[in-house]
């Protein structure tokens, strides 16, 4: 049951995802500046600039080039780059695991600082756990990513010299065998400690630079939820007939306080795409957002139109695990969307 | 203590540090429950009744807080026993029941996963899930439940009020409770359904033998239900006796105030019609608490009225019958 519910989200989710696609073409090939032009820079001339038109199928009806492009990308090209000269698809195997893993790092950290967190501030209201939260996680929300990431840049890499300032991995290093294209992963799955290390360093300052935000947010909203929580008439009930302490803080308040919460989770991971890009550029880190606002400042079509879809299947995939996941939380969303 | 008794409530005060100043709420309150007596609380609303129940169950652990006085319980000092003893009397001795059985229910659980979280705690030994599920339908049944097992697999919100409020009167009384402190229980449900629901709680806990403390806005179910009653008013008790003596013959003037209106048997609400409001305990009026409200308030009202002891079981805090103990008085 749980699964035709699933199978049904994908369907839809894959159905909008096309759309975005094709909304993407024709956006970018509207928008003003002219990719020719942009590509052989300001010495063309302007009979090179309209034979590299007609190269790039430029001058052709719109309805014609989306045929001609989505003809191509049923047999698996996405075209090449104007910028890097590369194929796309290459260009996105490369840059997309790179963000990914950035974004999976900080996501664990917002997950496993954010949440406890504010279940301690939320449990022990007005405490000195919850007085040092909220300096905290305000700190943590009003400041941006890339203030962080100058600052831990500074004190780690500069002043102390302990981290790495640059890339995924040091000079020298080479890249694990490709699993999944994350570093920490693949260089796990080959048993190679040395290479593991290494990224490890790589990727804690950009890593923390991107969380702190959602770290932030999510022990706000986690302290807050949990706190309203223990206020609930079925929390007195639980104290009123004597529930095991544990069970009434961990169990009983937790579980429908985290539903709001992980819905709030669900839109940061997504809002990290943006955060990525500064926080790339500061890192050098070579990943996905870097070269997203790169190929669009170049308006290299192919590329712009990969990378978007590539995003917006990010974003679907982060929309239909957190569904899921409240799902099994949320008995109310689980058995109402089953009687559908 | 006299053979038999409960619960005794003595010279309680309740009071909260407030940004605003000291909320006297509880201003010596004193009641006793004896042994499977039915006992009716009555009084305007935010007058301190679902304080008292929570005291008793011990149920407030706010920081702010200062309680003074006493409650025994079987003559035992409850503020001087350990907090897991007192703990051991929630949900096995002493059970409460809500005024909104919906929202006592946490909306994440079964049904099964919280009746058996009450009555593993019940019986000498920590009893099995299964053991706890066998009661628990033998218990749904006995609150005319014909399918306990689909009500047990469901969530909270698959419940109506009515059901929902079933489920909660099994709680209270699975594990074979002394006392049950009833507060408003099922104000928030449909007025048949309220009444029936009260029904089959005054029936349970009489074939349980059960004491119990029903906190009433509503007349008429006191009326039926219960034996004796305390009426309260700003935190204090102002009048105490039989339902038949209260309701014949109220001598408080604030109990013949909230019986100005002949109460129906089902349905009728205090009157609305008693002038002003219920005080600010962060400026409690000195003397009477009623004072600013009372018809016949003299000079004197200024100080503490003193508490007038008419019988046994009857008493009424009122300086219109100073002098008059252990004879009728006619106010
Ligand atoms: N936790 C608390 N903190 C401060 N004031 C409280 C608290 N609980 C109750 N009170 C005050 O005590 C008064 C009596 O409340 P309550 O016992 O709920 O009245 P009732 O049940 O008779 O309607 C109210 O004025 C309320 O503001
Ligand atoms: S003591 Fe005075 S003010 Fe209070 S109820 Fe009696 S007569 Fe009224
Ligand atoms: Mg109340």
């Amino acid at each position: 049951m749980l699964r035709r519910y699933i199978i049904r989200r994908s369907i839809a989710a894959l159905i909008t995802l096309f759309g975005v696609s094709v909304l993407i073409f024709f956006l970018a090939r509207v928008m003003p500046g002219d990719p020719a032009m942009i590509a052989l820079g300001e010495t063309a001339t302007l009979e090179q600039i309209a034979n590299y038109r007609e190269r790039l199928g430029l001058n052709e009806p719109l309805l014609v080039q989306y045929v001609v492009y989505i003809t191509s990308v049923i047999h698996g090209d996405l075209g090449d780059s104007l910028y890097t000269h590369g194929a796309v698809l290459d260009d996105l195997a490369h840059t997309f695991p790179a963000t990914l893993e950035l974004i999976l790092f900080s996501t664990v950290l917002m997950i496993t600082i954010g949440i406890p967190l504010g279940v301690l501030a939320g449990r022990f209201r007005d405490g000195f756990i919850d007085n040092f939260t909220r300096v905290f996680s305000l700190l943590g929300v009003v400041t941006p990513s890339f203030v962080w990431a100058l600052f831990l840049m500074l004190v780690f890499a500069f002043y102390l010299d302990v981290l790495p300032a640059q890339g995924r991995l040091s000079e020298g290093v080479e890249p694990p065998a490709f699993v999944t294209g994350l570093y920490l992963v693949d260089s796990i799955v080959a048993g190679d400690w040395a290479t593991f290390r290494d990224a490890s360093a790589h990727i804690v300052m950009p890593g923390t630079a991107l969380a702190m935000a959602s770290v932030g947010q999510t022990t706000r909203m986690t302290r807050a939820n949990v706190g309203e929580s223990f206020d609930k008439t079925y929390i007195e009930f639980a104290r009123a007939y004597g529930f095991k302490g544990f069970r009434t803080a961990a169990v009983y308040a937790l579980r429908p306080a985290l539903i709001p919460v992980l819905t709030i989770m669900g839109l940061d991971i997504a809002i990290k795409f943006g955060s990525a890009f500064l926080v790339e550029t500061v890192f050098s880190w070579p990943g996905m957002a870097r070269y997203g606002v790169q190929v669009i400042l170049f308006k290299d079509l192919n590329a712009i139109v990969g990378t978007v879809t590539i995003i917006g299947f990010f974003f679907i995939v982060i929309n239909l695990i957190v569904d899921i996941v409240v799902s099994f939380v949320d008995p109310r969303i689980r058995l109402g969307a089953l009687a559908q | 203590m006299t053979e038999g008794t409960l619960i005794e409530v003595e010279d309680l005060h309740v009071r909260f540090d407030l940004f605003e100043g000291v909320s006297h709420v509880l201003n010596g309150v004193g009641i006793t429950i004896r042994n499977g007596e039915r006992i009716g609380l009555v009084g305007e609303s935010g007058c301190g009744k679902s304080l008292l129940a929570r005291c008793i169950l011990g149920l407030l652990e706010q920081k702010n807080i200062r309680i003074d006085g006493a409650i025994r319980y079987h003559g035992r000092d409850l503020f001087a026993m350990r907090g897991s003893e007192w703990r051991d009397l929630r949900g096995r001795r002493i059970t409460m029941i809500f005024q909104d059985p919906t929202a006592a229910l946490n909306p994440v659980f079964t049904v099964a996963d919280q009746m058996v979280e009450v009555i593993q705690r019940g019986g000498n030994r920590k009893r099995k899930r299964e053991e706890c599920l066998d009661i628990a339908r033998g218990a749904l049944r006995r609150v005319f439940i014909d399918d306990p097992d689909r009500v047990l697999r469901s969530y909270p919100f698959q419940l109506s009020g009515g059901m929902a409020q079933r489920v909660i009167i099994t709680m209270a009384l699975a594990n074979d409770p002394e006392l049950v402190l009833a507060d408003e229980p099922g104000t928030s449900l449909d007025v048949t359904v309220q009444e029936q629901t009260l029904r089959l709680m005054a029936t349970l806990t009489q074939e349980a033998g059960a004491a119990v403390l029903l906190i009433a806005h509503n007349l008429g179910v006191v009326r039926e239900f219960c034996e004796r009653l305390y009426v309260m008013y700003g935190g204090v008790i102002v009048e105490e006796g039989s339902v038949e003596e209260i309701f014949n013959e109220p001598l408080h003037p604030y109990t013949q105030a909230l019986f100005g209106a002949v109460p129906r048997l089902w349905g009728g609400d205090l009157p609305k019609a008693i002038a002003g409001m219920v005080p600010d305990y962060t400026q409690a009026p000195e003397g009477c608490r009623f004072h600013p409200r009372c018809p016949h308030a003299k000079p004197e009202c200024q100080s503490t009225p003193p508490w007038v002891k008419l019988g046994e079981g009857r008493g009424v805090r009122c300086v219109l019958f100073e002098g008059a103990e252990r004879s009728t008085v006619h106010a």
